[in-house]
């Protein structure tokens, strides 16, 4: 059982701010790192790696500090981001190496094991240099494996993956979640992120906006009222008739756009509401599209929640 | 302290890419030279004395240092990769020894060595001017991984600032301003060479074999402990 305890930590880059008072405990199981890019997803997982002192606050591991402790590295697995991992190496040359850093007592037999786990065996005697994106990420994941940790940490493990890949990884990160290890991956993919974890943390500018497991963050996430813009062959009738119902809040005659844009405050009653009074007053609908759904206004919403 | 796998790596980078070229190219350079001053006309031993001091000490010997020195460690940084070594529960001072033995150890075997050799070729190592440049050579191998490993972990512009340094405090001024070349790891060198060359060789040097060893052996172990001070802090910025 190994938590990692976040206290009330900021860490800013001269003016600018990074992670804004974060204060949060990851423990045992899969968690999710969710946020959009530049929300201080890899600011707090190089502050929970051990590679970045936080400004104020605390990041511990089990009590431990963990910046400049390299004691810490028996217990953390670290998958970077940055695609820089010796090329003119072997995969097998450099999970070896990796295991021998850790001066374990069999390093050969620990790194054979790391890389059958993320069926890399086949593969292991080419050049690093020679690999694609996704062997590039299992090789990194043998690396992370190799002493057999009891965390885990990935800065966007799933990014040039094929749907395969993924599919893997996935299925290594939540057996290694069941067996009581903490593992803690960032992504700013809601979708990836609510299939593995068990428990989401979501992250926005700097700020730690909800947290909870992934039926609480995707109520939170589509209770938000939801714009649209809508193009039909009567807009005002159109307009007239769905202010009628409960579902909206308001419709603006949006003159440039020539279409309606709508405030729906109950997302699912709305997307039936709005084809049947269309239907039943003759209208066509030409165009129906959420306005709002990029990830910050998303996110953001989170923040003001 | 001297970790095997650190070295093993390093020796990879080091050797297996475009930078061994440039390790080839140089003490080669030199080689050509010699042989070509020694068909070409008559050797004294003054003449060896101004290609050994002249070129071989003020320029391929910190250019070799630059290379393996910035390279021992430089590549890593930049591209992230000393990621791997860092996170791992070894000590940071043990990473540093280790690199810097293999730079020295490079540096030794691509500077000293073909010094040696020139000197021979060129005279005979008469006056034994052959062997006091050698010596001088692997002693300023010895500052100079230290100090250009040191600089690795401090700038991304290693090699620029290291190459700057070679060949225009070294090689210029380090050669012909008094003042710097008191302040020249070639010149603290120079006096083992002084030591040991004849007395009809007449090398000199700028300060004398005391403070110049105490001076070779400051820049090494300062370097070398600020180098792993450095490594201690290493930091991954946040996205950008």
């Amino acid at each position: 059982m190994t938590t990692i305890h976040i206290d009330h930590t900021s860490r800013w880059f001269g003016n600018v701010v990074a992670v804004n008072d974060i204060t949060m405990d990851i423990g045992p199981g899969v968690t999710g790192l969710l946020g959009p890019n530049g929300a201080g997803k890899s600011t707090l997982i190089n502050m929970m790696g051990g590679f970045l002192p936080p400004s104020t606050g605390g990041v511990t591991l089990d009590g431990a500090p963990i910046w400049r402790n390299q004691n810490a590295y028996k217990e953390i697995g670290l998958v970077p981001e940055r695609e820089g991992m010796y090329d003119f190496l072997t995969g097998w040359e450099f999970v070896l190496a990796n295991a021998e850093l850790h001066k374990l007592s069999d390093p050969a037999s620990a790194a054979r094991k790391a890389l059958a786990t993320v069926e890399m065996t086949d593969a292991q005697d080419r050049k690093i240099s020679t690999y694609s994106k996704g062997m590039r990420q299992r090789v990194k994941m043998a690396s992370a494996l190799v002493h057999d940790p009891s965390v885990l940490l990935l800065d966007e493990p799933f990014n040039g993956m094929d749907p395969r890949q993924r599919m893997q990884l996935m299925q290594l990160l939540r057996q290694m979640g069941e067996t009581g290890r903490t593992v803690l991956f960032s992504s700013h993919i809601l979708e990836e992120v609510e299939q593995l974890a068990s428990h989401i943390e979501v992250v926005v500018a700097g700020r730690h906006a909800a947290s909870g497991d992934f039926r609480k963050i995707r109520r939170l996430m589509t209770d938000r009222p939801h714009r649209y813009l809508v193009r039909s062959s009567d807009d005002r009738r159109l307009a007239a008739a769905l202010i009628a119902d409960a579902s909206t809040a308001g419709i603006e005659l949006d003159w440039n756009e020539k279409a309606l844009q709508i405030q729906a405050i109950d997302f699912g009653r709305f997307t039936d509401v709005l084809p049947r009074l269309a239907r039943e007053h003759g209208i066509r609908l030409y165009t129906v599209s959420p306005s709002d759904e990029s990830l910050e206004s998303v996110f953001s919403y989170l923040v003001a929640a | 302290m001297y970790n095997q796998t650190v070295a093993r790596l390093t020796y990879k980078a080091l050797l297996g890419r475009r930078r061994a070229l440039l390790l080839f190219a140089l003490p080669l350079l030199l080689l050509v030279v010699a042989v070509a001053v020694r068909l070409l006309g008559d050797v004294d031993d003054d003449v060896t004395k101004q290609l050994l001091g002249g070129f071989a000490m003020a320029t391929i010997v910190p250019l070799i240092g630059v290379v393996a020195g910035t390279g021992a460690i430089g590549p890593e940084i930049d591209d992230g990769s000393v990621v791997y070594l860092l996170a791992k529960p070894t000590r940071r001072a043990g990473i540093i020894i280790t690199k810097l033995i293999v730079a020295i150890g490079v540096t030794v075997a691509f500077s000293a060595i073909p010094v040696f050799l020139a000197g021979y070729i060129l005279n005979g190592n008469s006056q034994q001017i052959a062997v006091a440049y050698a010596a001088a050579a692997a002693a300023a191998s010895v500052a100079y991984s230290a100090l250009f490993l040191l600089l690795g972990t401090v700038s991304r512009h290693a090699v620029v600032i290291g190459l700057v340094y070679a060949l225009i405090w070294e090689a210029l001024f380090g050669s012909m301003v008094p003042g710097a070349r008191e302040l020249s790891v070639q010149q603290w060198a120079l006096t083992l060479a002084q030591k040991i060359g004849g007395s009809g060789a007449g090398i000199t040097s700028e300060v004398g074999l005391t403070m110049g060893v105490t001076l070779l052996a400051a820049a090494t172990v300062g370097g070398a402990w600020y180098a792993s001070r450095r490594l201690r802090v290493f930091t991954l910025a946040g996205e950008e």
